[in-house]
């Protein structure tokens, strides 16, 4: 009879050595880091020594104060009050409306026309098709700027003089660039505007119970109608209580210039229709990935439930495409807020503009510079910040 | 009693699927809204093309004959500006008589990076071929040897530059974003933050920016006494740029790896570097190839912006024909077409070009 022993148990682990040495991974990994932030840290101190040192050689001063020191340009196009004495800080914030303008107006059309043209070469019909691949093709493959450029040259150049300004209605484009009807703001419009955002915010509160309904019921209820009627009936109720006003500010041919209404520079309808038409033929590349990635089934399961092409499109499609879509859309938008900054080229003055006019004058380029980097990265940021919670609400919900 | 069968009669043929008429109903008539829109669309096409022609052609002025020119002008096109400043604008500030150089230097840049795009060229020679390239790039294009006059570099311009910054600033950028990509996906966190604060301020403002701060601000960061050549800081400023798009374009790659693969390598105990540069890069690099391509096409379009910091390539020296000329100077519109063109042709090559990379990579996937 042979008898079993246990084998003995292994020993404990040693504790790991902590110190730092070159033999071990651990070890080295620290050095590496060690050396890498040393490395970085001197890199910049030589950097703020020379730039000290050349500073004081070429008599440069620095340091933020000339932001209160008056601006002295004219600015042509301004969103809030510019007066002539008005402070370097004053233009800055002008020059970073403008920005904000041409990028937020500029985002909505582009992805409009983005994605027509990204579902479009997707349609039945074999013209639509191939005008949309020649769109994509043609506008992606040409520098920006040189759009930018060409928009330019249409706008102040090719467009009828001031006189044989093209009048459709009350609109005029000409080379003094596009006018159009805007209403007197009073009371009412106020009040409409308040209608308007109840009417969204009750539309989502009424969404959240419909939904809530249809989980319960399988019952379905008719959101969009509903909520459409009910925006537009607290819009005309604000309007109404305003006192109904309904005086339009109409832009009349003047002797220099087209008068009064609301009017957009030709500076600004280049910018807009280069970064638009160019930014759309990204998008609409997105979309089409977006659409792609849908598998075939998707396609034909809704196809043999019998909806209808675009139905198949819309509530079947589209909103498992967004997945894919949402995050290089989100770059999309960032390159179009910073490629606004080509308006340097054609003196529309938003920040780089501004900016620009500021190293000029008062040579401070570290500053305007790191002004102007600093609003970029806050955009930056709050674009993807925003785009990702959306893309949290369209991610894939699994148990 | 007797059942007589009848055959049912046989179904009719079905409509043809193939031919002309078929091909036009299912696309462009397969219902009464698509007919007519199609019929829109066929108009307006129609249109656009007939009057397309009738400027750019039919009536248009091709000689550089600026009495004809102006005479055309309303109704055709003006060709003649460039015959009359095509090779400005070509070769922009680049002395007249020794244009033969640059035209040389590019032809032999353009023809490396073609064979360099070739998978069958993917061999250890291409670094060396490159080196000599470059080589003879310089010396062609600065002089000063060889009995060449010396050209300065604030003299380049016109294509030649737009390629050359393309084509130098995407070589260097490309080892910088392997390491930087390498180094976000690092397990070492000191070296992971420095690489993902790089990526994020870069990708966080515009490329003009980054052109403003190359033009004034690194002549500022420089030791007393030492300048550098304006053409030298706008290479450093769009490397920097572009290095930070094709190091996420590159982590792409390094994160669609699967983790096998560097398990495996670890199992044959190799080393962190011989494994990434054996096994991970390889694999990683060439799935990502088409997007590489699309960073280089995005690099050859953003080189236009140096022209605000007065460097004359193709945009800037149109600019400088036209704008100093009085009497071309209305005839814009045609010159910024051909540049138009030119960079559409470039462009659109090297697309088609990541169209078949992609499609071959897709072949080596299938088992």
């Amino acid at each position: 009879m042979s008898h079993f022993s246990m084998i003995e148990a292994r020993p404990l682990p040693g504790k790991k050595s902590r110190s730092i040495s070159w033999r071990s991974r651990e070890g080295r990994s620290v050095i590496y880091q060690i050396v890498a932030i040393l490395s970085a840290l001197a890199l910049v101190a030589l950097l703020v020594r020379n730039t000290l040192t050349n500073m004081r050689l070429r008599g440069i001063q620095s340091g933020y104060d000339f932001l209160f020191q008056p601006f002295g340009f004219d600015i042509s196009e301004t969103v809030i009050e510019y007066a002539h004495n008005s402070s370097y800080f004053v233009a800055f914030a002008i020059g970073m409306l403008n920005t904000l303008k041409v990028a937020v107006i500029g985002i909505v059309l582009a992805t409009v026309l983005g994605v027509l043209v990204g579902v479009g070469r997707f349609s039945a019909n074999f013209l639509v098709r191939k005008i949309c691949y020649a769109y994509v093709e043609f506008f992606r493959n040409v520098p920006v700027y040189l759009q930018l450029l060409i928009w330019y040259l249409v706008f102040t150049e090719m467009l009828p003089d001031l006189d044989q300004a093209w009048q459709a209605g009350h609109f005029f484009l000409s080379k003094n660039g596009v006018s159009f009807p805007w209403p007197v703001w009073q009371l009412g419009q106020t009040l409409a505007l308040i209608g308007v955002v109840l009417g969204l915010v009750f539309a989502m509160v009424y969404r959240r119970m419909a939904r809530a309904h249809f989980d319960r019921t399988g019952h379905t209820r008719p959101v969009w109608a509903v909520s459409l009627a009910v925006t537009l009936a607290l819009a005309v109720l604000g309007w109404l209580v305003g006192g109904a006003p309904n005086e339009w500010d109409l832009p009349k041919k003047g002797d220099f210039q087209i008068e009064d209404g609301g009017a957009f520079s030709p500076e600004f309808m280049a910018l807009l229709c280069g970064l638009v038409f160019y930014t759309a033929s990204f998008i609409a590349e997105v979309v089409r990935s977006g659409i792609a990635s849908v598998s075939l089934g998707q396609h034909e399961a809704s196809a043999s439930l019998g909806l209808s092409k675009s139905q198949s499109m819309r509530l079947v499609v589209l909103p498992q495409a967004l997945r894919v879509i949402i995050p290089p859309l989100t770059s999309q938008y960032l390159n179009l807020t910073k490629n606004s900054s080509l308006a340097v080229a054609i003196g529309y003055p938003e920040l780089v503009s501004i900016a620009n006019t500021t190293l000029n004058q008062t040579g401070r380029a570290i500053e305007a510079l790191s002004i102007v980097m600093l609003v970029y990265l806050t955009l930056s940021l709050l674009t993807s910040a925003l785009m990702n919670w959306f893309n949290a609400s369209a991610a894939i919900q699994e148990r | 009693m007797t059942t007589v069968f009848k055959s049912t009669e046989a179904r009719p043929m079905p409509g043809r699927s193939t031919g002309p008429v078929a091909w036009l109903r299912a696309n462009l008539f397969s219902s009464l809204g698509n007919s007519l829109m199609s019929l829109a669309l066929l108009a307006v096409c129609l249109w656009a093309l007939v009057s397309s022609l009738d400027w750019a052609v039919l009536q248009a002025v091709f000689g550089s004959n600026l009495q004809a020119c102006n005479d055309a002008r309303g109704a055709g096109a003006c060709w003649g500006v460039i015959s009359e400043k095509g090779r400005l604008i070509v070769m922009g500030r680049y002395p007249e008589i020794e244009h033969w150089r640059p035209v040389i230097a590019t032809a032999l840049m353009l023809g490396v990076v073609v064979i360099s795009c070739m998978p069958r060229f993917w061999n250890k020679a291409l670094p060396l071929i490159w080196a000599v390239m470059l080589a003879v790039y310089f010396v062609l294009m600065k002089g000063g040897f060889f009995g060449l006059t010396e050209v300065d570099t604030d003299q380049w311009g016109g294509l030649p530059l737009t390629v050359m910054l393309t084509v130098i600033s995407m070589t260097l950028a490309f080892p910088l974003a392997i390491f930087v990509a390498l180094g976000r996906r690092s397990n070492m966190p000191a070296i992971r933050t420095l690489c993902t604060l790089y990526v994020e301020l870069v990708r966080g403002v515009p490329l003009i920016t980054v052109l403003f701060m190359a033009s004034f601000m690194l002549p500022l960061f420089m030791p007393e006494g030492v300048k550098i050549d304006v053409l030298v800081r706008v290479v450093v400023g769009i490397t920097l740029f572009s290095g930070a798009y094709m190091a996420e374009v590159i982590r792409g790659g390094l994160q669609a790896l699967p983790k096998g693969q560097t398990e495996a390598a670890a199992t044959l105990g190799l080393s962190y570097w011989q494994t990434q540069r054996m096994i991970v890069l390889p694999q990683a690099l060439a799935t990502v190839v088409p997007s590489i391509m699309n960073t280089f096409i995005g690099l050859f379009k953003d080189t236009s912006l140096v022209t605000i910091v007065s460097l004359y390539e193709l945009t800037g020296a149109l600019g400088l024909a036209l704008n100093s000329d009085a009497d071309w100077r209305p005839f814009k519109i045609e010159a910024y077409l051909f540049i138009t063109f030119i960079y559409f042709a470039f462009c659109f090559a090297m697309s088609r070009y990541s169209l078949w990379i992609e499609e071959r990579t897709a072949v080596s996937k299938v088992r």
